[in-house]
């Protein structure tokens, strides 16, 4: 296994104003593997592409790529010597197309042969299995293909050195085998990949080595054989981890004869779900559950009137109501944290103060603003509650980790003081602290006596914390599952079941 | 006092460069201060420079607001201002006498008609999603045709006492009647951003309309209303154009303020792709833009050749201003004190104690 080296870098160090992200962290790369960066938001994991990449120039240490010192001083210059990175954002024209997107900027000659162009992408695409045509726009493609494309077009140049950053958290289970397949493939040829993500069993799945960074400074380098999953959490938190198998739940407040807090019948959006019915109880936390694009999102979004609303009878509390748009649904109770956290959910420039307060802020109107005194108990107190890591209230919430970013959304629901909260997705692309964070709050609100609906990817965390996993498939609820004892493969029988019944 | 140096950063750029035109100004000569008593009223360079700004700062306001929550520029609101006055001209002219009544009841016309044009751009932009730019193309170029027929082409004047006194000066009053009521519009803005969530709701808007709406803000709403105040913004600029002047020229009032007012606002430190604003940086901005020409004519530069001068000293403001060269600034900065720091500190070996403690909390 000791394999020449590719890539060796030596006391990094890199400051940025106020903050030490990386402090003499030493890293190494062999040809031919799969090295997984592991740590949580905030260790240096980024900073430390972004160092290999030209993006920052470190401030101390060496790089040696293939025994020759280097110093990048553009991301330009990294392509050049055969670095290639995918980012976890996709970084693509949406409005070209997927040959375009493939090939831009490659090439030398001022004239394009398109033809050529066209068919060399298809390719590629057909080799990588990518379901796409390479004249198609790029903005038609489903998040989990452009993704795709990204790796494609990163990986067509005649690189060394891929580093995959998150590439796998818009991806569901086929498609992440199919980029492991093809990681696999990559690494025959000799290329060192440097992989990062959330997902701990990934990690297991395709990683040769492992290693693990903790606010700037190295913990160590590990065989990925040789370093057992609780270990590796224990390494990358810290001695401050959380049992997570501690958490329990429990079953809702009232029987199900009572009331529902929510109850809405034959639900229908633009989004194209199919006319649902769905009721919750107090202090009942649910999830839904399904592979991508099996309807979740837009089922929740439907409750919460974030796409337009085409059909239904909605009941609070037995009261019929209406709610059409996002800001009806505000009033009668329900809090909605979106799936997509930059697009949907942060205000990018603004303060975390100015975030937090948000929602309570439009609930009260137009013509009564919060003093900037109150404004600022509020994100303080909040702040101080969810364990939000900012330097002040003040800072604009665009320079927070994605998990702090998370913890804004929800303390700006949690304001509110909802009746009914949903969380679509609310632990994707963050670290595994925050997520323990998370759960034991999504319990804590519940034994409290509110309603939450919890969406995860990860299957598991619904199976920790909700009573009630309402299943999907193609736009359609095929099942409900209850009970504590409910395991993977339960969910994994209703679904492939539900297609059967078809 | 670190929130307040954040607060004020946005405001360097237009004060050093009212800093170096003062500069110039006095090197030019010392009396650049002076104000004098003509008639019972303050008359000198500053005077002159609040006075001539008036419509400008009145307008970059509207188009700070405008620019915020739409994320691109109005360019119709010289035309508008000329639709608006037009409105208040030939409402003035019918009446048989004069009074303070049918100045205010005219005034409060051309407001509903600046109200009515803003609605037109805010159904275009917010409705249709046309952008900003290309919806105010069309008022732009039909507008002065319209200000045409409101005031039959003859340029009508205001020959009438109380338009005298709103053009020049109240006799008793040492300030400019613009002057005033340019600071009272201010005033009311700023009464208006302290009663309400304007600023909250267009910077949301401008920044993540998504996220605005799915937390209750009604983008479209927001985006309309941007345009209503730029309508009023446009009547009362209007206003005072068109008294300062003393009659109506359809043709060539405050023709072309668009670009100054877009300029305002630039230089006020604010992004013209939305988002973020500041109106006191705009309104330094628009002083800024009419302390540029008042000294470029005060230096004696050829009036043929003044526009050159004004692009080559704004051009030298976009560059000093742009990204790229404030990162290249603050790069070094850091790269200055990160040095200062680390010359003044002994180097020591790499302390773990920080590590445990950090663990044990």
């Amino acid at each position: 296994m000791l394999s020449e080296t590719i890539l060796e870098m030596k006391d990094i160090s890199k400051s940025f104003p106020g903050v030490k992200a990386l402090d003499c962290v030493d890293f190494k790369l062999r040809k031919g593997e799969i090295h997984a960066l592991m740590g949580e938001n905030g260790a240096g994991k980024s900073t430390l592409i972004k160092v290999i990449t030209g993006v920052y120039e470190k401030d101390a240490g060496l790089i040696t790529l293939q025994g020759e010192p280097i110093h990048f001083k553009a991301p330009q210059e990294a392509q050049n010597k055969g670095i290639g990175t995918v980012y976890q954002e996709i970084m693509l024209c949406p409005n070209l197309t997927v040959a375009e997107n493939m090939f831009i900027g490659r090439s030398h000659s001022p004239f394009v042969n398109w033809k050529q162009m066209n068919e060399k992408a298809a390719q590629l695409l057909d080799s990588l299995g990518i379901p796409a045509s390479p004249v198609q726009e790029l903005a038609s493609c489903s998040i989990a293909v452009q993704q795709m494309i990204a790796i494609a077009r990163a990986v067509d140049m005649d690189c060394k050195i891929l580093i995959l950053d998150e590439p796998t958290s818009s991806l569901d289970e086929d498609e992440v085998h199919k980029l492991f397949a093809l990681m696999r493939e990559l690494k025959e040829r000799g290329v060192g990949i440097i992989f990062i993500t959330h997902f701990l069993e990934q990690v297991y799945e395709v990683s040769d080595m492992i290693t693990v960074l903790r606010n700037g400074k190295l913990v160590g380098e590990y065989e990925t054989t040789s370093l057992s999953q609780i270990e590796l959490i224990s390494k990358m938190l810290g001695n401050v981890l959380e049992d997570v198998t501690k958490l329990k739940k429990h079953e809702p407040i009232v029987s199900d004869t009572s009331i529902p807090v929510f109850e809405g019948k034959a639900l229908s959006s633009s989004a194209g779900v199919r006319p649902f019915n769905f009721a919750i109880q107090k202090g009942e936390v649910n999830g839904f559950a399904g592979l991508l694009g099996s309807g979740r999102s837009e089922s929740v979004r439907a409750i919460f009137a974030a796409d337009k609303v085409t059909g239904g009878e909605v009941r609070m509390k037995g009261k019929r109501v209406k709610i059409k748009t996002p800001l009806h649904a505000i009033k009668h109770g329900i809090g909605y944290l979106p799936e997509d956290r930059k697009g949907d959910g942060i205000v990018e420039d603004l303060s975390v103060r100015d975030n937090i307060i948000l929602t309570l802020q439009v609930l009260k109107g137009f013509f009564k603003p919060f003093s900037r005194k109150q404004a600022e108990l509020f994100a303080d107190e909040y702040i101080k509650k969810l364990n939000i890591k900012t330097p002040t209230s003040n800072t604009p919430i665009k320079s927070l980790s994605g998990g702090n970013q998370q913890k804004v959304i929800l303390a700006r629901w949690l304001l509110t003081n909802p009746e009914y909260l949903i969380l679509d997705e609310p632990t994707r692309g963050i670290d595994v602290g925050t997520k323990v964070e998370i759960q034991k709050l999504v319990l804590n609100l519940a034994s409290k006596g509110m309603s939450l609906t919890f969406i995860s990817s990860e299957i598991e965390e619904m199976l920790r914390t909700c009573s009630r996993l309402i299943v999907m498939k193609d736009r359609e609820i095929v099942g409900e599952l209850r009970g504590t004892d409910l395991t993977e493969n339960d969910v994994m029988n209703v679904i492939a079941q539900g297609g059967k019944n078809k | 006092m670190s929130n307040m140096k954040k607060n004020i950063s946005h405001l360097v750029l237009p004060l050093s460069v009212m800093a170096l035109l003062i500069v110039i100004n006095l090197i030019k000569g010392a009396d650049y201060f002076t104000i004098s008593m003509v008639n019972g009223a303050f008359y000198g360079n500053i005077p002159n420079i609040l006075f001539g700004a008036s419509e400008l700062v009145i307008l970059s306001i509207g188009m700070t607001l405008v620019t915020g929550a739409s994320r691109g520029q109005d360019i119709s609101i010289g035309v508008s201002a000329t639709i608006t006055s037009a409105v208040f001209v030939q409402y003035v002219l019918q009446a048989s006498e004069v009074t303070l009544f049918t100045i205010i009841v005219g005034f409060l016309l051309s407001c509903v008609t600046g109200l009515l044009l803003g609605a037109f751009n805010g159904t275009l932009v917010s409705v249709f999603k046309v952008q900003p730019m290309v919806a105010s193309l069309i008022l732009f170029t039909g507008g002065r045709s319209i200000a045409f027929m409101i005031d039959g082409k003859l340029s009508p004047i205001l020959a009438n006492d109380i338009s005298n006194k709103i053009g020049t000066v109240i006799p008793g009053v040492p300030v400019q009647t613009a002057i005033i009521l340019t600071a009272v519009f201010i005033a009311i803005v700023a009464v208006v951003f302290k009663t309400t969530n304007l600023r909250l709701y267009v910077e949301t808007v401008g920044i993540n309309p998504n996220a605005a709406r799915l937390n209750g803000i009604n983008p479209k709403k927001i985006i309309f209303l941007t345009f209503l105040i730029m309508g009023i913004c446009t009547a009362v600029a209007g206003f005072i154009a068109v008294n300062k002047a003393g009659r109506h020229d359809s043709v060539n009032l405050l023709k072309l303020i668009m670009m100054d007012a877009i300029l305002a606002v630039a230089i006020g430190g604010n992004s013209l792709g939305g988002g973020k604003f500041s109106i006191t940086g705009s309104i330094i901005g628009a002083y800024t833009i009419e302390m540029l020409n008042r000294t470029l004519l005060r230096l004696e530069i050829d009036p043929a050749m003044i526009k050159v001068f004004k692009a080559v000293f704004i051009i030298i403001l976009m560059v000093v201003a742009s990204p790229v060269v404030r990162a290249f600034m603050s790069k070094n900065l850091d790269r200055f004190r990160s040095w200062r720091l680390s010359s003044s500190q002994q180097k020591g070996p790499i302390s773990t104690t920080n590590i445990a403690r950090k663990q044990g909390e």
